[in-house]
């Protein structure tokens, strides 16, 4: 059964925003439908009345109290910056946003 | 080689308490053998000298004016200790092993970290992994591999194999591991070292670089069982800055160690996990594993067989959940606000473009594979079937464990399958190599603590045996594996390690 | 551009055919100290990435801690929106990369809302109240700042580059979220204002936001569809977003509807998409359609554990709501006995609160509207203020009021010192006093200008004893002269009387 397509593979690589040759392409298609395939089993045990656990030890509430901290000094911030203006971070063009 | 390198973390803390040496004496008896042997290990990414041996000075300044600042230092003060690349430290840069992140310093400091500065242990620098953690062999590093110093053509483990390789080579008594499917306990194993993997929340993870957060959790890497308990006391407790670290400290770990090694363990039920055993474990492995057993029988241990029929989806749920947090935790690394940014060959120079040079050039294949496997695993249409399906295992296996600690105190497995692997034997089969996590996996999925103690040799390469305990009982651990440690030793006369062969330097500068 | 159409079809025409559906997402910044999941300042206007910490860049190895405020705050939203509190909830990431999105996923909620199955009743102009449904609202973080320079001026298409400011970024949001409005017919964008307006109201009152639209405080995101009359099955939507003031949002939803009216008119069909409202042209854009990159990737966020609300706590916080706008407006009207203009003039002018606070200081509602809707409207008019700016405190209404019920001021004297007590010289007694404003009741010194003022002006003495009383009016000139205008006039019209034997 081949559970992953190259084309599930070239959406995937949008929506992670990895770049992909065509190569790289085949090569991960191959890997993760083997790799898919093995652990594909985790369907069969898990039963509609078996709660799911995110967390894998429970806790709840653990809430701050709303005060100030320490911040960041500006040259902290932009210290790794790869482009920046002044105080702000620059990045290219983005085409279209929301 | 320097007789101070030879002690172990506690060892060397009494001699340093006891104006026997100083502590730039053993920093700087460290930082020679790193020059000596780490031409060849390759276990270091960033050696942190300067800074190492100014804070041995300040330890050794308190202790010679006495009076209360010396009464109030911590028990290991003094004693230096290396940092797995994926933590991240202030005046020293964090690579988490990736070219993503080469030269990046971080302006803030891990939790640990904090705790490791106010109790001054001189920092050796930072250790080799697998890129972002992900790997068991540490040759998916960005910056080469690392070597088990037991075979330089052997893998030291992974992710943490520049951690284990270090304390195993006495480049360092001490590390620091992150573990999230075995990153510290099968590099222990494979090392003859000791490796404890914390229950989920003992230690903060603030700073630790997030590889599956709820999974991941930082812990000790040593040479004995007992300078682990030490330095899981020193960074354990609870954050603020960590609202999955749990509400209390675990207290006890170090005289547990210290009760488990008189060797005294009568009464005490150890659980065989049978799905953690026989097929798939190489003989020589299965061999010692049987050994140990029969020598805490002997000491006065029930040992019961315990079965936990879920754990043979555990590798599943867990390549399911942890690339699909891995998938969410990396999205961060985008070369908008650091990291490297690469920009595409052809335009349009959109930032959608920009990350995704970006992210192509800067991630290593077993980080992509895992971020697209992750990517599918959440996406619409497969969430219920994957993921989904991958947290209710999660349950099972918990279910399992509560079950067999019904039955036993402690349980007990092989901490891997098989002894280390040939470097690069596994280069093009990732399932293959995922399978050595197979008996620390569910620890992970479940929260609950483990540890591993070297449990002999197999091929002149050495066999860990790891056990796991309920979560908040890390002093079980500690107990079962001072006393295995103790009874091992007794028999064989000496330590494991100290049988570990000279590390022959000039083979691999002729490689090189 | 799928679809994009410059016909329109005449609202009225199209509301003929069709019947609307509406649906809101309204943002709500809430104005705790800190942000969502760090300790950072929650603070607007300051310089660019000088409220961050490295939660809130994203920095390698971080994790985020809930703001025990913002979930307060949200129970209260919740609470004041009729819904249910959610006695267990958590939070969830939602991934998607932007650059003002520090993690490339936003930590919101999803399947488990903390306030859920709430309504609002909403009072239109006419006094008709329509219910809005209300799904849930939900804690969430807000994004960072972009900054798009070069091309043309701020606009995002044509950019060379873009700068961000993170300084938003993990602002603590809670969005609200309605369920499909039906039955709104013509009313639907009266209704639309309405309904942001109401929120707004509440979040304002309830101190859990700055609540200004201008700042972003509270941001809308309008669905419109269009179904033929009768239908039962809802048309496809669109989302217009950040429809950023209450006329906007009116305009928004009656220029979509017009849109929707043509495109279906000619056939066509409507494309489910985000559109971008054009203030300027009072129009929308085809924006971005739905696709698979709208594949969120929702996942429990493992980095936070739930949240449980006890009944002690929620009752706790229910204690805290304040009386909701509408019953307090209600209330008032009726305590107050204003007539409907009255009361809506004094709604939209906004002072009910300062009406309130000078009735409980002792003014009477008639003298409290006097002077809200009279003197002190007009100078914050001429100062270009809000009223509230001024600065008038209720106690000085009530001074300047017993002072004239006292006659120590008449009422053109109470104006200057109303104006002087603006400026800060002090209460109206002290003003009065330092001024020597105080009304002369004097007799002697009345009496003495009365008769100057009758001996330089026999004729009009004459015409009065000739029953020509309005010449009285004539001597009032020269007395108030010599007494410096604080002559009591009806006074004066006494003592001439008297001095005339009349
Ligand atoms: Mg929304
Ligand atoms: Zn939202």
């Amino acid at each position: 059964m081949s559970a992953i397509s190259r084309e599930d593979v070239v959406h995937l690589a949008h929506l992670a925003h990895i770049e992909m040759s065509d190569a790289e392409l085949d090569k991960m298609t191959g890997e993760l439908d083997a790799i898919v395939g093995a652990i594909a089993s985790v369907s069969e045990v898990a039963a509609s009345d078996v709660p799911a656990t995110s967390h894998p030890i429970p806790l709840t509430n653990v809430l701050r109290e709303d005060t100030v901290g320490q911040t960041l000094s500006i040259e902290e911030v932009l210290l790794n910056a790869p482009d920046s203006d002044s105080d702000r971070f620059k990045v290219p063009a983005i085409l279209d946003g929301e | 080689m320097n007789e101070l390198i030879k002690l172990s973390a506690t060892e060397l803390a009494a001699k340093l308490r006891a104006g026997e040496a100083t502590s730039v004496q053993a920093v700087q008896a460290h930082l020679d053998r790193i020059a000596e042997v780490d031409g060849a290990l390759n276990a270091f990414l960033h050696v942190n000298a300067e800074e190492a041996l100014a804070v041995a000075a300040e330890v050794d300044a308190i202790r010679a004016a006495g009076g209360a600042q010396a009464e109030a230092l911590h028990p290991l003060a003094g004693v230096p200790i290396a940092i797995k690349d994926l933590i991240v430290t202030k005046g020293q840069p964090t690579t988490a092993a990736s070219k993503m992140l080469e030269g990046w310093m971080s302006p803030y400091d891990a939790t640990v970290i904090e705790k490791i500065r106010a109790a001054k242990l001189p920092m050796l620098g930072k250790t080799n992994l697998d890129e972002f953690a992900m790997g068991s062999s540490t040759e998916h590093s960005a910056y080469g591999v690392t070597r088990n110093p037991w075979n330089l053509n052997r893998i030291p483990g992974g992710s943490g194999g520049g951690s284990a390789a270090a304390v195993a080579s006495f480049e360092a008594p001490l590390a620091l591991g992150t573990d999230t499917g075995g990153s510290i306990r099968q590099p222990g194993a494979v090392t003859g070292t000791v490796g404890v993997k914390p229950t989920y929340g003992a230690v903060s993870r603030y700073g630790a670089i997030a590889m599956a957060s709820s999974l991941d959790q930082i812990g000790p890497v040593s040479r004995t069982v007992l300078d682990s308990a030490y330095l899981q006391e020193l960074i354990g407790g609870h954050d603020p800055k960590d609202s999955t670290s749990l509400p209390n400290p675990l207290e006890g770990l170090v005289a547990a160690a210290e009760s488990g090694a008189t060797g005294d363990i009568k009464g005490l039920r150890i659980g065989v996990i049978k799905e953690l055993t026989g097929e798939g474990y190489q003989e020589g492995v299965q061999a010692r594993f049987n050994e140990s057993l029969e020598l805490l029988k002997a000491a006065g241990a029930e040992i019961v067989e315990v079965s936990c029929p879920n754990f043979k989806y555990a590798l599943g749920a867990y390549y399911l959940i942890m690339p699909s947090e891995v998938s969410s935790n990396l999205a961060k690394f985008d070369g908008v606000r650091y990291g490297h940014r690469v920009l595409p060959e052809e335009s349009p120079m959109t930032i959608e473009r920009v990350m995704g040079s970006t992210r192509a050039a800067g991630f290593g294949d077993e980080v992509k594979r895992r971020i697209i496997l992750g990517t599918y695993a959440l996406s619409a249409g497969y969430y219920d079937a994957y993921y989904g399906s991958a947290q209710k295992v999660r349950t099972l296996i918990q279910r399992d464990f509560e079950a067999a600690f019904e039955q036993a105190d402690v349980l007990v497995s092989p901490t891997a399958p098989t002894v280390a692997f040939e470097l690069g034997a596994n280069d093009n089969d990732p399932l293959a190599m995922y399978l050595n996590d197979v008996a620390t996996i569910p620890a992970n999925l479940a929260g609950v603590p483990g540890i591993t103690v070297p449990g002999g040799l197999s091929e002149n390469l050495p066999v860990g045996i790891q056990f796991l305990a309920p979560a908040y009982e890390d002093a079980r651990l500690y107990r079962a594996g001072a006393a295995l440690e103790t009874l091992l030793e007794k028999q064989w006369g000496h330590s494991l390690i100290s049988q570990a062969p000279a590390i022959d330097t000039a083979s691999i500068a002729q490689e090189a | 551009m799928s679809n994009y159409t410059d016909e329109l079809v005449d609202f009225d025409t199209a509301l003929d055919r069709y019947d609307p559906v509406l649906g809101f997402e309204v943002h709500v910044e809430l104005n705790t100290k800190t942000k969502m999941f760090s300790d950072a300042p929650n603070a607007f206007g300051d310089a660019p990435n000088t409220n961050v910490t490295p939660v809130d860049l994203g920095l390698p190895g971080v994790l985020p801690v809930v703001n025990k405020t913002a979930v307060e705050y949200s129970i209260l939203i919740g609470l004041a929106l009729n819904c249910q509190i959610a006695q267990k909830c958590g939070f969830a990431r939602k991934n998607y990369f932007y650059p003002d999105t520090p993690k490339n996923f936003q930590t919101s909620q999803y399947d488990d809302p903390i306030a859920f199955d709430g309504y609002l009743d909403i009072e239109l102009e006419d006094g008709e109240v329509f219910r809005v449904e209300i799904e849930r609202a939900h804690m969430e973080e807000d994004a960072g700042k972009l900054t798009h320079m070069g091309g043309a001026a701020g606009r995002i298409q044509g950019a060379d580059y873009s700068l961000v400011d993170y300084n938003r970024a993990g602002v603590p949001l809670v969005e609200i979220v309605t369920k499909p409005i039906t039955g709104a017919g013509k009313r639907a964008p009266e209704l639309a204002k309405a309904y942001v307006a109401a929120v707004r109201e509440i979040v304002k009152n309830l101190g859990v936001s700055d609540a200004k639209m201008e700042r972003g405080n509270v941001r809308c995101d309008a669905n419109v569809s269009l179904m033929p009359k009768g239908a039962e099955k809802f048309g496809t939507r669109t989302e217009t977003k950040n429809v950023n003031s209450l006329r906007a949002v009116e305009h928004a939803v009656h220029f979509e509807i017009e849109r929707h009216a043509a495109v279906l008119d000619s056939g066509a069909k409507i494309v489910q998409e985000t559109r971008h409202w054009h203030e300027d042209t009072r129009s929308t854009t085809s924006g971005r359609p739905k696709s698979d990159a709208d594949d969120y990737r929702y996942f429990p966020e493992p980095d936070l554990v739930p949240i449980v609300t006890t009944a002690e706590w929620v009752e706790e916080l229910r204690g805290r709501l304040p009386e909701p706008p509408a019953e307090r407006r209600k209330r008032l009207k009726a305590e107050w006995g204003y007539a409907d203009k009255e009361f809506r003039d004094v709604v939209n002018a906004g002072v009910l609160d300062e009406i309130e606070q000078t009735i409980a200081a002792g003014a009477s509602a008639a003298v409290a509207r006097k002077w809200w809707m009279g003197e002190i409207a007009r100078l914050a008019k001429a100062a270009d203020k809000d009223i509230a700016d001024l600065g008038v405190s209720a106690a000085t209404i009530v001074e300047l009021n017993s002072l004239i019920e006292a006659k120590k001021i008449n009422d053109k004297i109470a104006r200057q010192v109303l104006e002087f007590a603006i400026a800060g010289e002090g209460t109206p007694s002290e003003i009065v006093e330092k001024r020597s404003l105080a009304v002369v009741n004097d007799d002697d010194a009345l009496g003495k200008a009365v008769d100057d003022a009758m001996a330089a002006m026999p004729d009009v003495v004459e015409k009065i004893k000739g029953g020509k009383m309005q010449a009285i009016g004539a001597l009032m000139g020269p007395v108030m002269k010599a007494t410096r205008g604080q002559a009591d006039a009806g006074r004066v019209r006494e003592i001439v009387m008297e001095k005339l034997g009349l």
